[in-house]
């Protein structure tokens, strides 16, 4: 009986052990649906393969994303262990205790020097200048553009500018060279356009596209440091932006009014504009003869100048945190610590993720295996973005609501519609106490 | 009353001599259902109520702090919201108004002796059958002004239904006529079929018209069940979601359930987005109420 009763124990101690030991060996990371996410799924299949732990990427169509993230952390649910979360969520996830710090993982690797200066800031820290960590930079990215080649090389249309503008037809330097170009390959009798940019509202495209105008004119969207916003978000600089966003609507196929990354794409593919904005993760869409039968005529350039040189553009991609209901916080951790590695970010960048590690994003090797990687390696050094603030999404809506009828419709002035988004930020901020 | 409640739970009712007694189905039917109607549907519903007065979000690991009516009150005074409520009712009076007309023309129609009325009945209500994001795709391929075959038809060149601001809501509303009007013209189909076939045959004998035997007979008998389904499609269109938020992102076709959407989801302000799903509940059962007493009215006729 002695011996029956050890037996059991010892059983029972032997299946507990493997049963620990068993769920410790899978990992789960939630993000959305789209092509770095396959790739990330190629990656944690090396990972598995060296280690034995299993790491499946879950993911959810991008209009969920946020709603399904947000949902499984409020309910402090345990099904991911990791998020490649978005960067405006990072004030919002961290405040609210969903992210794990990860403060000492960056000071331990060295991480402020390892990844590209702007993706340590817009991915990871919070609150600004802060020096607290909660995200790995996982995906870099920004907004660039692709341009139909074709249109822009033919003879004829060269001729035809340079005899009207004065100047040679090329990727535009200048925003206010795009708008010409826009205006001159604007042709709705042939169902050609000039441009394709983005217009939905319903999350932050139209906020994203709209930034791109106004970094580069030299604009902000207010002191990141303060809260304050009235003279920033409407000044002189952004109106102009804006302005000119609402003039390059004008250039675009019709019912362009909820375009964005998908529709963007179709522009070029579907040979209906001769420039289109998009995140540059989404090109390598754009370089495949299966999906883009234009690919050979495809071209790409950064994010333009505005009139007083500056050149910056709106962030896109995310960093990778651990979250705090995972029950394998520990193994995450591992992950990440193999994530990190030079040669990890060196295979991530072959296969199609946009690393954020600087040392490969200097690489020739990395500006050379794409037709568009030496725009993304310029852009990532010239990046803003959005407020990471917990209420991020409330001041999203209102940018919605005051600037989209300006820009798809016309009603009103810009100079009215940032003045409006002044005071509703404004207020925002007070009602949290951030702006007193 | 009470006897007739002591009878149906008689031990030796009908259902007792085939082996199962009424306090057994009502212990196995009845009791479960009412308890899963109260977990789900009651407590949950109060539960909000309570949120309700609180700046509870649930995207924060902070506490509820109670804060009375100040949701109801700001939310009242937020000419956003007002805006949002003047969609909607816009919204309502439109794709109603549209249904009914169409609904009911359609019934009169197929109130005659036509061949292949059966088959012609059931192809009429395909479009109700069709889950309401297949149709909103479907009629976004359907308006585009590149490519859309109503531009194409109609010759209206590359006229913009859905980037339109002036235009948008009633390209939705007239998608939701189109899903609809099918239920309206069943309901009045069945309105139809029962008014009594000796009214038409006197008032042809009084040598009546078509217009007074429509106005005469016709509506008002057909009235109450087309009341019916007059508040089934308000209440629906009311809360419509949806078709909005597929076809088109204007501000001008954020209808109240978008905002109350995003107020809840996308900004996490979940107290105040329960005082806002309140105050849409009160209107609809107010709107509910009138159309009821008008309804008791028509009937008492």
């Amino acid at each position: 009986m002695r011996k029956t009763m050890t037996g059991l124990v010892a059983g029972v101690g032997l299946m507990w052990a493997c049963g620990t030991s068993a769920q410790a060996q899978e990992l789960t990371i939630f993000w959305a649906e789209w092509d770095p996410a396959n790739y990330l799924q190629e990656l944690a299949n090396e990972y598995e393969a060296e280690t034995g732990v299993k790491v499946t990427v879950e993911t959810t169509p991008w209009a969920d994303f946020q709603t399904k993230a947000f949902t499984e952390f409020n309910a402090k649910g345990s099904a991911y262990d990791l998020v490649v979360g978005d960067s405006q969520w990072i004030g919002a996830a961290s405040e609210a205790g969903h992210y794990v710090d990860l403060t000492d993982f960056f000071t331990k690797h060295n991480l402020t020097q390892v990844m590209a200066p702007a993706t340590v800031k817009y991915y990871s820290e919070y609150p600004a200048n802060s020096k607290k960590y909660w995200s790995i930079p996982a995906e870099g990215d920004a907004v660039g553009w692709s341009y139909r080649k074709d249109w822009f090389e033919d003879p004829k249309e060269m001729e035809a500018f340079k005899a009207k503008y004065g100047y040679d037809l090329a990727p535009p330097k200048t925003w206010a060279q795009m708008r010409d170009i826009a205006e001159f390959f604007h042709r709705p009798d042939q169902k050609r356009y000039g441009i394709a940019i983005y217009t939905d509202n319903s999350y932050d495209g139209l906020v994203m596209g709209v930034e791109n105008a106004i970094f580069s004119f030299g604009g902000e969207l207010g002191d990141y440091q303060n809260y304050k916003v009235d003279g920033i978000i409407n000044s002189e600089k952004n109106v102009k932006a804006l302005e000119l966003y609402r003039e390059l609507y004008g250039f675009t196929p019709p019912g362009w009014a909820k375009s964005f990354f998908v529709e963007n794409n179709q522009a070029i593919t579907e040979n209906l504009a001769a420039m289109s904005m998009n995140y540059f993760a989404f090109f390598p869409a754009l370089v495949n003869e299966a999906s883009n039968p234009n690919a050979k005529v495809t071209g790409f350039f950064a994010n333009p100048a505005g009139p007083n040189g500056e050149q910056f553009a709106a962030l896109g991609g995310q960093g990778i945190s651990v979250i705090s209901y995972s029950k394998n916080q520990e193994e995450a951790m591992k992950f990440l610590e193999w994530f990190i590695k030079d040669e990890t970010q060196k295979r991530w960048a072959e296969l199609g993720g946009y690393t954020a590690s600087a040392k490969v994003l200097e690489s020739p090797e990395f500006q050379n295996a794409t037709p568009y990687n030496k725009a993304f390696y310029e852009t990532m050094f010239k990046v803003k973005d959005f407020w990471a603030t917990p209420e991020y999404a409330e001041l999203l809506i209102q940018a919605n609501q005051r600037i989209y009828p300006f820009v798809t419709a016309g009603q009103g002035t810009a100079k009215e519609a940032l003045d409006a988004l002044a005071a509703d930020w404004n207020a925002t901020f007070k009602k949290y106490g951030r702006n007193k | 009353m009470a006897t007739a409640v002591m009878i149906s739970l008689d031990t030796k009712s009908r259902a007792a001599s085939r082996g199962m007694s009424d306090i057994h189905i009502r212990n196995l039917f009845i009791i479960p259902t009412i308890l899963f109607l109260i977990v789900f549907n009651i407590f949950p519903l109060i539960y909000s109520l309570g949120y309700s007065f609180t700046d509870f979000r649930a995207s924060s690991n902070a506490p509820a702090n109670f804060v009375g009516l100040q949701n109801y009150r700001e939310l009242l005074n937020d000419p956003f919201i007002w805006s949002n409520f003047a969609i909607t009712a816009k919204y309502v009076i439109v794709s109603v108004t549209g249904q009914v007309i169409v609904g009911f023309g359609t019934a009169m129609l197929l109130n005659r002796d036509i061949p292949l009325k059966g088959l012609l009945t059931t192809l009429l209500l395909l479009p109700m059958m069709l889950s309401m994001a297949v149709v909103g795709l479907f009629w976004k391929l359907l308006y585009d002004p590149s490519f859309g075959i109503i531009n194409y038809t109609l010759g209206l060149g590359s006229f913009e239904w859905l980037s339109n601001p002036d235009v948008a809501l009633y390209a939705v509303a007239i998608t939701d006529i189109w899903m609809w009007s099918p239920f309206v013209m069943l309901l009045s189909l069945a309105g139809l079929s029962a008014v009594p076939k000796h009214l038409y045959e006197a008032a042809a004998i009084d040598r009546a018209g078509p217009f007074y035997t429509f106005f005469r007979i016709t509506l008002p008998l057909v009235a109450p069940i087309l009341m019916i389904a007059i508040i089934f499609r308000t209440m629906e269109a009311f809360k419509t979601f949806d078709l909005a938020y597929i076809l088109t992102s204007q501000p001008t076709t954020e209808v109240i359930s978008i905002r109350l959407y995003k107020m809840a989801f996308q900004e996490w302000q979940t107290g105040r987005s329960c005082a806002l799903a309140y105050i849409v509940l009160i209107m609809i059962l107010a709107i509910t109420n009138i159309y009821v007493k008008y309804l008791n009215k028509v009937k008492e006729r």
